[in-house]
């Protein structure tokens, strides 16, 4: 039997909020599915299984609020047999906020809808009820639907009478999705850890990336629209050869030690509207074409502004990319985002004064800027990736 | 404040259109047998006599020609009351109301207005077949340039004939037919006018808002008692105006109630429940807790039979189980 549990998804979560099961006891897993939504200062993060096998029992229902660690569900091996009955649950005592990971199994505190009226898809609920549990900081998925499959306002004013009575105020109005605040609270966790535990040093070249615009408009000009390219996928694609050659920049430091990734991740630094941020990984990058890379930002950078991500998409990085692109700054300097050793920031590409060839020209020019760990790279390791980044940017056509 | 006292609706009519005539030389009353017959349901019986037929004026069964001559009396400074047998006969004067009384004003840019009063008689009940029992208010509300209104009550029926002749421009007064009969009281005031600009809340609750007008209103009451053996106490909102309509007293209803019933006895097709139905969604989705519920009539014409007619017009049990719906019951 494998125990499914609440994953880790960066350095500064400490637990989560199981929102949905999208698989039901008895159905087969295999790995990559994604089977749980769970709601952290992300957003809600599909959580990805990593073992085949079936979905045995559920642990934890949805709504509850849980430590990493915690068993989610327990997974049946190819072969192994169904678990035997259920151990009598002490389902009296209403579930604490955030259990014990040894709890028994915790309960809703209304009787969920029996399964054959449960709502598929998006759950039934009425306009003024999704407002009121907005106002009273009421998670909508823990709120038992009536028999109709309906949550309504009778359900949601049920629920904040069930609601513990701690005397404390109800937590600030959430919803499911992006918390700004919360991200903020946990971007202010990882960057104080970042600045006070990493001795940073950084590393900057600018380099000319004439070839690639040019590359870029060539290719683009032949292409239909919805293929074209966009400039951050060349520029992932060759950041992560370079961090490849580079593996003393690529990977985590855990327990005091530097542990290389063998597969490059690329974390790509993600403005969200209203002012969060997020890098989700984009996998084994220097393995894929072009159009992959493409494909994949095209899909991932729209969940992540959506906090829809998947877990694998927040635990993986190996190294991240912040990228200023559209914007008129010069240069970032980049802090690391543990357990990750190296952050690469590019400033915007700028028409500027350049010797090419020996002779004074305006070119376009970019200023990357590494951000290494000190306690596992040097600045060495930091000018040699520049260096085959350099070299990789003047032959877009190889990438 | 006074005190109150009991008359029918009809009786209030006729007392709207005598106070109406007796306080203003320049209104008379004109229509199909509105003088010795006293009007197709008694409204101006005795009028005559009391008024002579220069005021109370029998007209040929031309209602197109006579609702023309109304709008050209208005033109010329009277105060002209018409009176229509039902509303279905109506549709022979549309070009008079439509084309003319409710667009004199806005193509004379301004110079122009159409003082005129039209009474007509609405609404299923009475076995009077297709011909004489549509409910077709909704198309009237349709029309700008045009301030329709449907007294409910005893008291309405009283005192909204006056404030509609102090309008600049075209009222019409809905009278459903089986109205005439019912009793109601109304103050002993002198002054009995009414404004012609709010809905009513006629009973208030906290479950539902059963938005209504004219008869319908009784059927309504009809089903919250029922309810409110229940236990459900629903408010109920009388439109009274239905051009235009007042939305503010239906949406702050429905920011108390969540849940809205519709009771119209037009057809649900392209109706005036359809209307309000549209605007409660635009204006208070937000504060939704069920779909909105419509209690209308059976897109059929309106049967003869006394069972069949009934069959096909809001009942009761029908509005009370429509509110029962919106509560998921």
């Amino acid at each position: 039997m494998i125990q499914f549990r609440m994953p880790s998804l960066g350095a500064d979560m400490d637990a989560g909020t199981l929102v949905e099961w999208y698989r039901k006891p008895g159905d087969q897993v295999s790995h990559g599915d994604i089977i749980a939504l769970v709601e952290t200062q992300k957003g809600a993060i599909e959580i990805e299984v990593f073992n085949d096998g079936t979905l045995d029992r559920i642990e934890v229902e949805p709504g509850h609020k849980v430590p990493v660690g915690t068993v989610l569900a327990t997974i049946r091996e190819p072969g192994e047999a169904a678990s035997t009955a259920l151990e009598p649950a002490a389902a009296a005592a209403p579930a604490p906020e955030v259990a014990p990971p040894t709890a028994p199994r915790p309960r809703p505190t209304a009787a969920p809808p029996p399964p054959a009226e449960r709502v598929e898809g998006r759950a039934k609920v009425t306009p003024v009820a999704r407002r009121r549990a907005a106002e009273a900081g009421i998670d909508l998925a823990a709120v038992a639907a009536g028999p109709d499959g309906v949550v309504g306002l009778a359900e949601v004013e049920a629920a904040r009478r069930a609601a513990p009575e701690t005397g404390a105020p109800a937590a600030a109005p959430r919803r499911i999705g992006i918390d700004l605040g919360e991200m903020r609270k946990a971007i202010a966790a990882a960057m104080s850890r970042s600045h006070r535990d990493i001795p940073h040093y950084w590393v900057s070249q600018t380099i000319d990336v004439t070839p690639l615009f040019d590359w870029l408009e060539a290719e683009n000009a032949r292409r239909p629209v919805a293929s074209r390219l966009l400039y951050a996928a060349p520029l992932a694609k060759a950041m992560a050869l370079a961090l490849k050659e580079t593996p003393q920049l690529n990977g985590h430091f855990v327990d005091d030690a530097f542990v290389p990734a063998g597969a490059v991740h690329l974390g790509v630094a993600t403005a969200l509207r209203g002012g969060g941020l997020v890098a989700p990984a984009l996998h084994e990058v220097d393995t894929l074409s072009l159009d992959a890379v493409m494909a994949g930002l095209g899909d991932m950078i729209p969940r992540a502004r959506s906090g829809r991500l998947r877990s694998s998409e927040l635990t993986d990085a190996t190294a991240t990319l912040s990228n200023l692109g559209e914007g008129t700054s010069d240069a970032i300097m980049p802090l690391i985002y543990p357990p990750q050793v190296a952050i690469i920031g590019c400033g915007a590409a700028a028409l500027r004064p350049w010797v090419a060839d020996g002779v004074l020209a305006v070119r376009r020019v970019i200023t990357v800027t590494v951000a290494g760990d000190h306690r596992v790279s040097d600045g060495r390791s930091a000018s040699r990736f520049l260096t085959r980044l350099d070299a990789l940017l003047q032959a877009p056509e190889a990438l | 404040m006074s005190g109150t006292r009991r008359i029918t609706y009809r009786e209030a009519v006729r007392e709207a259109l005598r106070e109406a005539l007796t306080r203003d030389d320049r209104v008379f009353l004109m229509g199909e047998d509105v003088g010795a017959y006293g009007g197709a349901y008694a409204c101006s019986l005795g009028l005559l006599d009391e008024f002579g037929d220069d005021r109370i004026r029998n007209t040929p069964l031309a209602e197109s020609g006579f609702t023309g001559a109304g709008i050209g009396a208005a033109l010329g400074g009277m105060r002209p009351i018409v009176e229509i047998m039902t509303i279905n006969f109506s549709l022979l004067a549309l070009d008079q109301i439509v084309n003319n009384a409710a667009t004199i004003r806005h193509m004379s840019g301004g110079q122009f207005s159409v003082p005129l009063v039209i009474r007509m008689a609405t609404g299923a009940g009475r076995q009077l077949a297709a011909q004489h029992s549509h409910s077709l208010e909704g198309w009237f509300a349709h029309v700008p340039g045009l301030r329709v209104v449907a007294p409910a009550t005893v008291a309405d029926a009283r005192g909204m004939l006056w404030t509609a002749l102090q309008d600049p421009d075209p009222v019409v007064i809905m009278e459903h037919a089986t109205l005439y009969n019912e009793e109601g009281d109304v103050p002993e005031d002198e002054d009995l006018a009414v404004d012609l600009d709010r809905a009513a809340i006629r009973r208030a609750g906290d479950a539902a808002t059963i938005v209504t007008y004219s008869a319908n209103l009784k059927k309504a009451l009809a089903a919250t008692d029922e309810l409110a053996g229940e236990g459900i106490e629903c408010e109920i909102i009388d439109l009274r105006s239905l051009r235009p309509l007042d939305d503010q007293t239906i949406m702050t209803s429905i920011a108390k109630t969540h849940r809205a019933v519709i009771v119209d006895e037009g057809w649900r097709s392209g109706s005036l429940a359809a209307e309000i139905s549209a605007r409660i969604q635009e204006q208070a989705f937000y504060e939704l807790d069920a779909p909105v519920e419509r209690v209308c009539s059976v897109e059929v014409p309106i049967p003869y039979p006394q069972h069949l007619e009934q069959a096909a017009i809001p009942q009761p049990h029908a509005i009370a189980a429509a509110v029962r719906k919106t509560l998921r019951r």
